[in-house]
């Protein structure tokens, strides 16, 4: 590792942090096993608490990526939600060419809504997908091409800032009236829904839940590490350098867009992982996901978590996520306020987020 | 009833006296035995006389009635008239004329005839179009009789159609090229179709035929071209109108404000609580939608004011976050607004004025509505430009956007400058909501479909450049329009989205770049 702030002595946050990290990250393990006591034991975690959590974990994975290009970059990308859709269609894709005969028009390769729509074979962009390694492949490929050409024309016309963020959330917005067309070959507004199993298991079982969930976390904790070291290492600090004076680094002789895209890819690519691993946990993949609002609200994630430091973004996806959780069923309609009131709340009293509340609270 | 009897009779006066003697030639079989009474039915119906209209009918209905003398008398509820003149008569003493199914045979296919001729332009028009469709060379004299006596343009057109498309059936070859022609000298789709299926028929005609189809055809393109312009002109009218405050907030300020599009919906609900409180004042009820106007400018304004004051302010240089700030604002409103009217969409009805559809030439059907907003879009364009370009406060927005530390030093509150020019733009989005209540779904979530595309419209435009606002929407505006016939409503849209993108490649700064130092910052 060459020059970074590791490099100093750890201080008494960061050793904080890191020892809060790995505890939540093993309490996060034990939530299946927890699960696996009787209902009546005081340490039982009921099938809820599982399931909605491992969904947070990858959100935690998209705010992770959107905390690399937005935090470390400077791309405030408004349509991170596509990419997190497009990952979850590859997996839906995936998962609807295993359903196989057992679909309720029972035809041997076309799902039920091909069916329903009359189609006779299926599209040519469907081959392939009842390949597991084809279709992950496809889960990291498709957000990351989309991801390259939509930066390439960006970054290489300098168009930066909000400009940039306007033509994400337009892209995204594009992309849901796409999906919502019947005659995409995507299931129009209905998605992909009814998935039997992934791997050989059966998806409504304990045990592929558990699978799904442990594969969510480990995901997390590699794509954090993964994050940590680019950002640490000498191309981070250019990247961290771009986003503060983009001229000044271009003029010290910087590949300034090249940069850029590769930290673009790869949160898109880390996005769609995220959401390939959403799907099988909640079942369903439709247009909705691709709705500008998803996409904003990951990034009050990062906002309210503390944008550039990594963890921030898995914090704030966790407490922004749970007090949705909570609040949606409590209050449902304070919670659009609440909403509202984050994005204003961070932007102007707290705008390192609530790891700058903890440093605030470190000196 | 009986006033209108008279007054057809009046009108019937007017004809020569011969038809007159026929009509009362036959109307006396009326009165006669079953077999004269189907003849005399025919008869009429062939006449073409609308004066034989109301004693047929009232044969049917059982209140002709015959006196001693053989005169007919028609009863009505008030006592009775003359079938032959219509003036009033007395009915005492005259017996009901009684029919079989045969005479109702003959009343009701005479009747139908007669529709042509009847003083209901509705039956006339209905009648004409039955023709048309029927198509049967017996019905041309029929169709010349009513011709002759026919005035109003829109029931001339189809009974010219129709007698045209009778023609094209009759045996001879004159009458068959003059239906020809009459077909080819319109626009209308059906009388193409007709023309075709005259075309296998006619192996003699197939050159006219030919000719008649291709110039419908041409007519036809012309109509569809001026069609979808029109399309896109109302198109860009409304883009132009949702993007005109952002051009104001974000072209001219450089503020980023995502809640736009609920300061637009704010205008839309403002109009439709402007029309509840007026609806019981039956002065003011009709003026509804003009008051909406500076009452929504007002809400809308004041919306802006707080939020600039209050928030925004203390942003400025930091565009990211006011992006974020601006949208968790308009995410409260917009919720706001959802618990306070209900998510529901709120009626808000259009004066008598804005309704209905108007054709223009060339048989161009344009909705009411949508040309007004046309015509307000533009009116309202120039309003604004004026009033940046003429006014003091337009000078000190001016000089506060190209250089704010001079403008300062020559003395201008740059701070209440700012407040105002927000305020302004986002009292031009609630207008805009106002138009939008007019064509548009008022619901909480009315902004929300305009937003990306007024940005799409301000940056394509060029940010700063209120004329390029301009010609960005009508041109966006157009451009959807021309795609959709053949690639869908949202395809269309994405294609404008994707071109859009790749224009800004080329061109970063828009159609028409601010220049200057201001333009570098």
């Amino acid at each position: 590792m060459s020059a970074t702030a590791l490099d100093t002595p750890p201080s008494r946050l960061r050793l904080g942090l890191r020892a809060g990290m790995i505890g939540a990250v093993c309490l996060l393990a034990a939530f299946p096993v927890l699960n696996q006591l009787p209902e009546t034991h005081a340490l039982h975690v009921s099938d809820f608490l599982v399931s909605v959590s491992g969904k947070w974990i990858c959100y935690a994975i998209l705010a992770l990526s959107l905390d690399l290009a937005w935090g470390y970059a400077g791309i405030l990308s408004l349509g991170h939600g596509a990419f997190f859709a497009l990952g979850g269609y590859a997996m839906g894709m995936h998962l609807m060419r295993l359903i196989g005969p057992r679909g309720v028009y029972g035809h041997p390769v076309l799902p039920d809504f091909m069916v329903f729509l009359g189609y006779r074979e299926l599209p040519w962009y469907w081959l392939g997908f009842d390949n597991v390694a084809f279709a992950m492949l496809m889960v990291l490929l498709v957000p990351g091409v989309l991801a390259l050409v939509l930066g390439w024309l960006c970054f290489r016309s300098r168009i930066t800032g909000v400009y940039l963020s306007i033509i994400t959330q337009a892209m995204t917005y594009a992309l849901m009236l796409a999906f919502f067309r019947n005659d995409m070959g995507f299931g129009g507004n209905n998605g992909f829904t009814d998935f039997k199993e992934l791997l050989g298991m059966p998806l409504n079982t304990g045990a592929a839940r558990a699978a799904l969930f442990y594969a969510s976390l480990v995901s997390l904790v590699v794509c954090y590490l993964l994050c940590r070291w680019m950002t640490a290492t000498k191309y981070g600090r250019v990247l961290t350098a771009i986003r503060d004076a983009e001229s000044r680094v271009r003029f010290l002789g910087y590949d300034v867009t090249r940069h850029k895209l590769f930290a673009f890819v790869a949160s898109a690519m880390m996005a769609g992982l995220a959401g390939a691993l959403y799907v099988p946990q909640v079942g369903i993949i439709n247009p909705g996901e691709f709705s500008p609002g998803n996409s904003i609200e990951a990034v009050v994630w990062v906002a309210v978590g503390g944008r550039g430091t990594l963890v921030g973004a898995v914090l704030g996806a966790f407490s922004v996520n749970g007090l949705k959780t909570w609040l949606t069923s409590a209050a449902p309609d304070l919670w659009l306020f609440v909403l509202g009131g984050l994005f204003v709340a961070v932007t102007l009293f707290l705008p390192k987020g609530l790891i700058g509340l903890l440093q605030g609270r470190g000196k | 009833m009986a006033r209108l009897l008279a007054l057809v009779l009046m009108v019937a006066l007017a004809l020569p006296a011969r038809a007159q003697d026929a009509f009362l030639d036959a109307l006396a079989g009326l009165g006669g035995g079953f077999g004269a009474q189907a003849e005399a039915a025919d008869r009429l119906g062939s006449l073409g006389d609308p004066r034989a209209i109301a004693p047929m009918r009232a044969l049917s209905d059982g209140r002709l009635l015959r006196r001693a003398d053989g005169t007919l008398v028609i009863r009505t509820d008030s006592g009775g008239i003359e079938a032959a003149t219509g003036a009033p008569a007395d009915a005492a003493g005259a017996e009901t004329v009684r029919i079989n199914n045969r005479v109702r045979v003959a009343l009701r296919g005479a009747l139908g005839k007669l529709q042509l001729v009847s003083p209901d332009a509705a039956e006339r028009l209905a009648a004409a179009e039955a023709v048309f469709r029927s198509r049967s060379a017996e019905n041309v004299p029929l169709l010349d009789a009513a011709l002759a006596r026919e005035t109003q343009p829109r029931i001339r057109e189809r009974m010219e159609l129709a007698l045209a498309a009778s023609r094209i059936v009759a045996t001879d070859p004159a009458q068959k090229r003059a239906g020809i022609a009459t077909l080819g000298a319109s626009s209308s789709p059906e009388a193409r179709a007709i023309l075709l299926e005259a075309r296998a028929q006619n192996a003699e005609l197939l050159a006219e035929i030919e000719a008649a189809v291709a110039a419908i055809d041409r007519r036809l393109a012309v109509r569809r071209a001026a069609e979808t312009f029109f399309q896109g002109l109302s198109l860009g009218s409304v883009l132009l109108l949702a993007a005109l405050g952002l051009a104001v907030t974000f072209g001219v300020m450089g503020v980023i404000n995502m809640a736009h599009g609920e300061f637009v919906m704010l205008g839309a609900y403002t109009t439709f609580l402007v029309q509840q409180a007026l609806r019981d004042i039956p002065g003011l009820a009709p003026f509804a939608l003009p008051l909406s106007v500076p009452a929504a400018f007002l809400v809308a304004g004041l919306a802006g004011l707080l939020m600039e004051r209050g928030l925004i302010r203390h942003l400025y240089g930091r565009p990211l976050e006011t992006l974020l700030l601006t949208f968790g604002v308009g995410m409260m409103i917009q919720q706001a607004v959802r618990l306070a009217f209900g998510a529901q969409n709120r009626e808000v009805t259009s004066p008598p004025w804005m309704q209905g559809t108007l054709m223009l030439p060339f048989d161009i059907p344009v909705t009411a509505n949508r040309l007004w907003i046309l015509l307000f879009s533009l009116a309202f364009f120039l309003l604004i430009v004026a009033a940046i370009r003429f006014t003091r406060f337009g000078l000190e927005m001016r000089a506060v956007t190209q250089r704010r530390p001079i403008a300062a030093a020559m003395g201008i509150r740059t701070g209440r400058v700012d407040a105002l020019t927000f305020a302004f733009g986002s009292g031009i989005a609630g207008i805009a909501g106002v138009a939008l209540s007019q064509i548009d779904n008022v619901s909480p979530n009315l902004g929300t479909g305009y937003i990306i595309d007024s940005f799409l419209v301000v940056v394509f435009g060029g940010v700063g450049s209120l004329a390029g606002t301009l010609i960005a929407s009508f041109g966006l505006g157009l451009v959807n329009k021309v795609l959709e016939p053949w690639a869908g409503a949202v395809l269309a849209k994405v294609f404008v989205l994707v071109a859009v993108m790749v224009f800004i490649q080329r061109r970063p700064r828009g159609l028409f770049p601010q220049k200057g130092r201001a333009a570098e910052a």
